[in-house]
């Protein structure tokens, strides 16, 4: 499958491959088709995290120079991050030299004034680390977005602006990628899909890292992330199922807040925050979405065992078959897929 | 961007007061109304965010605040730097949460002693659009989003007499801000129904750095101290929802504020 290169300039053009569980079917659209796919009632629930700029260029004291990714801030002003060796996304993640070995409380240096030393190194890999920085609140967050840059991959064609990995209506950054389902999701389209009667619902959920580069460290992904709920989202998935109408996810990250949530207090949705460490898979038994509005995933990517919830791995391949052959685009600036009965 | 720190929330008014809680971004917040205005939302419990170049004046505003209790942070930025907009959005609303109230208080005069359009430079009218008018645009299209998607918000345009009349000298000045009502306008047309609500207010000739700057000889003694207008400011977005969307409000109109007890 072939990613998309660069943000294409009308997402409501982009393809969007229909995928019907119930009658194991597979149908082409576009974005722009999606008010006609979902019914007055139906309840999108989209993650308002904006994006990050995780990636840091840092160096140890002894001159090594490392990449740092921030992969979220578990407790308040301490991150977990990911580390690389030399270099940044132009080499593929898999090419990337492995970063100098640090011990906990050893310094990386990202500017003059800007700093983080390393709190712990995780049993896993010593690649995962947790830092603290030098600085907190406004003072921390400016400097972050001074010395940081979006993370990207070596598939894009350039350096990625801060607001080509926003969505329409991010607020709080918390993700360390784009939570891209919503990518597409102009105000326009939400707009007239409110006109036709769709709820539109929102929470927070930090989205992590999507590769490492290393097999063994992908197979832990996702890693443990954040979420918060807030009530109106409770009580607009509540009115819904009351309803007999569907709660669409749009993407893994808001199927893993809601499911999470679910799992962490007996099958309900609770609003509030937490931190969840659920996976997905095929037997997983859905709680609170009833579709998922999501990107072409490959079966490589962890993300496809998480669709085998939503519809069987036979169907999932057929429609991947399909969209390889008709051309459809993968990664966070490529085609989209509603799977939806 | 340049830094700041947070504030002390041992401290705060975040608790009490008719806007507790409330997440505030006000741009050109180091002096004059921006700075009344700050001062104002949090001492009735807004978690202020306060944006100004400077990042000493800033820092010294955002202090005296946090002083005397109230929560507020300073982000250094340009608002007409196309590159500031998207990290001061972000920082913001890491440090005081999505943002409720958005003022657009950030203005520039263009070149001074205010000359006639024919003697205007070019580069110094689209310097005052970046400023007054884009910037304002930029971070409203962040912002608004999220605000919409929560359905409910505010933005606030802060205008002034020039947009409605036109005054030699006053050229660029005026096309701005009549630019910066029309925005106003528009947004509250597109986001009617939402939740989120758009006005603009004229506040008013006022004594203030830049009143100084347009007009040097005027009396002070005819001049409203910025303080009082920031009061009567801070009743009206108390209740955004008894604010009619779209409008346009000039502040000598608005009810002197009872002092909250």
């Amino acid at each position: 499958m072939s990613p998309a290169t660069w943000p294409r300039s009308n997402p409501l053009a982009e393809r969007l491959l229909r995928i019907d569980p119930r009658a194991g079917s597979i149908a082409d659209a576009h974005v722009a088709d999606l008010p006609s796919l979902l019914g007055p009632g139906d309840l999108l629930v989209l993650n308002d995290s904006a994006t990050m700029p995780a990636s840091l260029q840092g160096t140890t004291d002894d001159g090594a120079p490392v990449e740092v990714r921030l992969l979220g801030e578990p407790a308040l002003g301490r991150f977990s991050a990911l580390l690389f060796g030399a270099g940044d996304w132009h080499a593929r993640t898999e090419d990337r030299p492995l970063p100098p070995a640090l011990a906990e409380g050893a310094a990386i240096h990202f500017s003059p004034d800007f700093s983080a030393r390393v709190a712990s190194v995780s049993a896993a890999s010593p690649r995962f680390v947790e830092l603290t920085f030098d600085a907190e609140g406004a003072r921390f967050w400016s400097a972050l977005y001074r010395a940081g840059r979006p993370i990207q991959y070596a598939y894009l064609d350039a350096p990625l602006p801060l607001w080509h990995v926003q969505t329409a209506y991010a607020s709080r950054p918390w993700s360390a990628e784009l939570p891209s389902a919503g990518r597409p999701l102009a105000w326009g389209l939400l707009l007239e899909l409110r006109c036709r009667g769709v709820k539109v619902a929102s929470l927070t959920h930090a989205a992590g890292l999507s590769s490492t580069g290393d097999p063994g460290l992908d197979a832990l992904l996702p890693l443990p992330e954040r979420f918060d709920i807030p009530e109106a989202t409770v009580l607009a998935v509540r009115e819904a199922h009351a309803g007999g109408h569907r709660v669409i996810a749009v993407g893994t990250t808001v199927t893993r807040a809601l499911e999470g949530s679910a799992a962490q207090h007996d099958g309900e949705l609770v609003a509030g925050s937490g931190v969840t460490d659920l996976r997905l898979h095929g037997a997983f038994q859905l709680r609170i979405a009833d579709g998922i509005l999501t990107g072409i995933h490959d079966p490589s990517e962890s993300h496809f065992d998480l669709l085998e919830a939503f519809a069987p791995a036979a169907l999932l391949r057929e429609a991947l078959a399909h969209a390889e052959e008709t051309g459809y685009l993968c990664h966070e600036f490529g085609d989209s897929s509603l799977i939806l009965s | 961007m340049n830094q700041s720190e947070s504030s002390g929330d041992q401290a705060s008014n975040g608790g009490a007061g008719p806007l507790a809680g409330r997440a505030v971004l006000i741009t050109g917040a180091s002096q004059g109304l921006g700075k009344a205005l700050a001062e104002e939302l949090a001492r009735q419990g807004a978690h202020v965010v306060m944006v100004a170049r400077d990042p000493a004046a800033l820092e010294a505003a955002a202090h005296a605040i946090r002083r005397s209790g109230g929560v507020a942070h300073a982000l250094a930025a340009d608002i007409g730097d196309k590159d500031a907009v998207y990290p001061l959005a972000g920082a913001a609303a890491a440090v005081v949460g999505p943002i409720d109230l958005l003022i657009h208080n950030a203005s520039t005069l263009g070149a001074t002693p205010l000359p006639l359009l024919l003697d205007t430079a070019c580069e110094d009218l689209e310097r005052v659009l970046a400023v007054n008018v884009i910037g304002p645009f930029r971070l409203s299209k962040i912002i608004a989003g999220s605000m919409a998607l929560r359905g409910k918000g505010l933005l606030v345009h802060i205008s002034s007499d020039a947009a409605v009349n036109a005054y030699p000298g006053w050229g660029a000045y005026g096309l701005s801000k009549a630019a910066l009502d029309h925005l106003s306008r528009t947004w509250a047309a597109e986001l009617d129904g939402t939740g989120v609500r758009s006005i603009a207010i004229d506040p008013g000739e006022m004594n203030t750095r830049m009143h100084a700057d347009a007009i040097p000889d005027a009396d002070p003694a005819t001049l409203t101290d910025p303080a009082v207008i920031a009061a009567r400011i801070a009743a009206l977005v108390a209740r955004p929802e008894a604010i009619v969307n779209g409008a346009r409000i000039e502040a000598s109109s608005l009810a002197i504020p009872q002092e909250a007890s």
